[in-house]
């Protein structure tokens, strides 16, 4: 193995919360930044980031997320979400860091694939027209293993 | 440190090839850097990144990463990758001898 550049990897990104889907995301646009090959696969609630009525709307998890350190109870105050989601966008406007739908549609101009899972396209009923327009298709998980082959596979 | 010869002249260079004092570089080295990080010829789109990340360079003392490019440089993101599909704020900032931008977006 020894210390060879790394040429490709395949993202999962399987989680639908803010916090699910940023690193995700980063990981891919750091990969094509260095030159390396990149394909991204939503799958379960993870497809809500390239769902075209939701992804702008996604938010933090505050129930069940002790990173925030929030009592429990508070986390599930009704508004409290959209709240906590609405400073953390502020704090990454100023760091430069862009929203979802302006994240993916630059990931998807750097040439990395993006996919949607088709047993959870299944699952909840959608269409390709549920999905952006930057996705190039919706594929089975053994059309994944193939597309990502000699590569790395990297689940979130 | 490793040195290079580009148009002539000796310049230091890290391990990865980006210049360690970007005073050293000149307009005339750049195809030359071009060349060997894999881009045979540089159009007048590669020249306008390449002065972007010059003029960025000397007024904030680091590279400007793809999303800033892609914002900043009059080059959109996808031509970006078109003209250095090796990563181009990475490529760019070689070609325009200053250190490899750092940044996570």
């Amino acid at each position: 193995m020894g210390n060879e550049p790394i040429e490709k990897v395949s993202i999962i990104i399987s989680r639908g919360s803010l916090d699910g889907i940023y690193p995700g995301l980063i990981m891919a646009n750091g990969a094509r930044a260095e030159g390396i090959e990149a394909n991204l696969f939503f799958t379960f609630f993870g497809l809500d980031a390239v769902h075209r009525k939701r992804h702008e709307h996604i938010k933090i998890a505050t129930v069940g997320n002790p990173g925030l350190h929030l009592a429990t109870w508070l986390g599930g105050v009704p508004g409290m979400s959209a709240v906590l989601t609405h400073m953390m966008e502020r704090q990454m406007d100023k760091l430069d860091i862009p929203s979802i739908p302006e994240f993916i549609e630059m990931i998807a101009d750097t040439g990395a694939g993006l996919y949607g899972c088709q047993a959870s396209v299944d699952m909840f009923g959608l269409t390709r027209d549920d999905l952006i327009e930057q996705v190039a298709g919706i594929i089975t998980v053994g059309e994944f293993y193939e597309m990502a082959a000699g590569g790395q596979i990297i689940f979130t | 440190m490793p040195t290079a010869t580009f148009a002539g002249h000796d310049v230091e260079v890290n391990d990865e090839g980006f210049f360690v004092d970007p005073g050293e570089w000149t307009e005339e080295m750049a195809p030359e850097i071009a060349r060997a990080a894999g881009i045979d010829a540089l159009s007048d789109r590669h020249w306008v990144v390449v002065h972007f990340m010059r003029a960025e360079y000397a007024a904030k003392g680091t590279g400007p990463t793809v999303r800033v490019l892609g914002k900043a440089s009059g080059v959109p993101v996808k031509e970006l990758y078109q003209l250095f599909p090796k990563g181009p704020a990475k490529l760019a900032a070689k070609i325009a001898g200053i250190p490899k931008p750092r940044g996570c977006i």
